[in-house]
């Protein structure tokens, strides 16, 4: 079977001891639906994404991952003709509630993209603006706090001498690095990251999945990817979804060991999809 | 013939067809500048910036005409820069889906086109008349007018050329919508934007219609806007029509300095945005 290549050697020993009873949840999705205009695009998802552990989401392209991860953050708002009906519930209140504060909860739900974003301004500017945005910092403790943010994003070394200069001037790895330093200076609980190394080559790949590793010990994550062996290399917890709904779910060695669902292995070991 | 000799063949020929286009349009350009050159080059002297424009025989230079021009299209470009820019980003960022976008640029686009003496004559039945005298004001407004619409347009189109991602990953942030279009989309826009605002004003640099119908001209020395304001579009089209030597040669002395003035103003905006692409 294609996973004993696939999965890392010191992550199997670890994740392989996983048990979601004694798990503490982050975010739950209840009896949850999405809808693109007419297009029924969730169906009843029901799940639990738990803390400081690294939930993947697998399937083919259109199955619904990405449109999950960017309800967690109601990123969907943006567009008037999506919506989302049920229940995700973080900390005993459901996000997609009316009353629910969209700057609060996007300062405690970070997003990282497929492709690099950085801003048009220095690489400085681009990891103070999120932070000014929820908090008013004087200059000395805002130079601590991006420091600290592109340590954490493991970008610092390559950018301590140039933070004046424009964010659009690193290579790609070092821009999506940057991103997630951009997103962690906020210190948000939750990180989205939706296909973060898509665009990005083998290396900066290696890099960003080392940092995932590194960064669960802080944030909880959830990543969309399409290349199984990283969810395999880095999650705890993978999800296989299959157009528009939740297929299995359950810690990342079983599913890509002894998934229970026929169509859960047919797509890992690339049958399908 | 064989497939391949064919394709060659259809190639070189519409290759061929394109050189031609363009060496056509470019004799002309190139004939016009030349032309431009030669007469214009005869009248330029130091009295052209430091006299005012004179009477048929005498001595004089354009010195008002220069300065009624600055001041005309400088205050259209600052009244009509910031309605245009603040139209162009409503459009872009908030009116992508209602009607009353729809209808903004469809009006717009109607105002983009309209003819230039069209917005001439429309200022001078609104404020010549009712002022009862033609006014530096009156060419500023009807400027203005030819000003906002090319704003409007380039400002929406260059928000628009902004990558969804960059939005999107501002809002992840937790950024409100104006924080974001102040600080991510309009300044990766900033280059575009800049680049219509001057060209905008390299169009109404040379307009003369809707000067003739407001500003008109004046032969002395004014900046007062309440009075008839000499300005080179309208001065080159009334000395270039006399049959006065000297007229004509202050004619084509404007006429160069307009042209130059637009040429510059087009290359400083290319120059401008690419340097903005390539960071």
């Amino acid at each position: 079977m294609s996973f004993a290549v696939a999965r890392g050697r010191e992550q199997s020993t670890i994740s392989g001891n996983l048990d979601p009873a004694l798990e503490h949840c982050q975010i739950s999705a209840r009896n949850f639906n999405f809808y693109y205009g007419k297009f029924h695009a969730l169906k009843d998802i029901n799940l639990d994404i738990y803390k400081n552990r690294v939930t993947a989401f697998i399937g083919p392209s259109g199955c619904g991952k990405s449109t999950l991860l960017r309800t967690f953050n109601r990123m969907y708002q943006l567009y008037p003709e999506q919506r989302a009906e049920g229940q995700l519930l973080m900390d005993g209140r459901n996000v997609l509630d009316r009353d629910i504060d969209l700057i609060d909860l996007r300062a405690r739900v970070g997003m990282v993209f497929q492709k690099p974003t950085p801003f048009p301004m220095s690489i400085f500017e681009n990891i103070a603006f999120g932070v000014s945005m929820h908090e008013k910092l004087p200059r000395g403790l805002m130079q601590e706090r991006v420091e600290w943010a592109l340590r954490k994003g493991a970008v610092w070394d390559e950018v301590k001498d140039k933070l004046n200069q424009s964010g659009m001037s690193l290579s790609g790895g070092q821009q999506q690095r940057l991103c997630i330093a951009r997103c962690i200076a906020v210190k948000p609980d939750v990180i989205l990251l939706d296909e973060p190394t898509s665009a990005l080559d083998p290396i900066s790949t290696a890099r960003i999945e080392e940092l995932i590793t590194e960064l669960k010990k802080d944030f909880t994550i959830a990543i969309v990817t399409h290349n199984m062996q990283q969810a395999a290399r880095v999650s705890d917890y993978t999800a296989y979804m299959y157009l528009g709904e939740l297929i299995e779910v359950g810690p990342t060695d079983g599913i890509f060991i002894k998934p229970k669902n026929k169509a859960t292995e047919d797509y890992i070991t690339g049958r399908f999809g | 013939m064989n497939l391949r000799a064919r394709r060659k063949l259809i190639n070189s020929t519409a290759l061929m067809l394109s050189m031609t286009a363009m060496a056509f349009g470019l004799f002309w350009l190139l004939w016009i500048l030349f032309e431009v050159l030669r007469l214009g080059v005869g009248g330029l002297s130091p009295d052209l910036f430091t006299k005012m424009t004179p009477p048929p025989g005498g001595d004089g230079g354009l010195l008002n005409a220069i300065a009624g021009s600055l001041v005309m299209v400088g205050l259209a470009t600052f009244v009509g820069t910031p309605i245009g820019i603040l139209a162009g980003i409503y459009l872009a960022e908030y009116g992508q889906r209602g009607w009353l976008g729809a209808v903004t640029r469809f009006i717009n686009d109607i105002l983009l086109s309209a003819p230039s003496i069209v917005i001439g004559l429309f200022v001078y039945a609104i404020l010549v008349i009712q002022m009862k005298g033609f006014s530096g004001i009156a060419g500023v407004v009807a400027l203005a007018l030819l000003v906002i619409p090319v704003v409007v347009r380039t400002t929406e189109n260059m928000l628009m050329l902004v990558p969804n991602s960059l939005r999107e990953a501002a809002f992840a942030l937790g950024a409100q919508k104006w924080k974001v279009i102040c600080l991510v989309t309009a300044r990766a826009a900033r280059a575009g934007i800049v680049t219509g605002v001057l060209l905008a004003v390299a169009r109404i640099a040379g307009e003369t219609a809707p000067l003739l119908f407001t500003a008109l001209s004046n032969q002395f020395w004014t900046i007062n806007l309440l009075e008839p304001m000499a300005n080179l579009p309208v001065t080159i089209f009334k000395f270039a029509m006399s049959p006065f030597v000297d007229w004509q040669r202050l004619a084509w002395a404007g006429v160069f300095l307009i042209t130059m003035g637009v040429l510059a103003l087009n290359i400083i905006a290319r120059v401008l945005f690419k340097e903005e692409i390539k960071r």
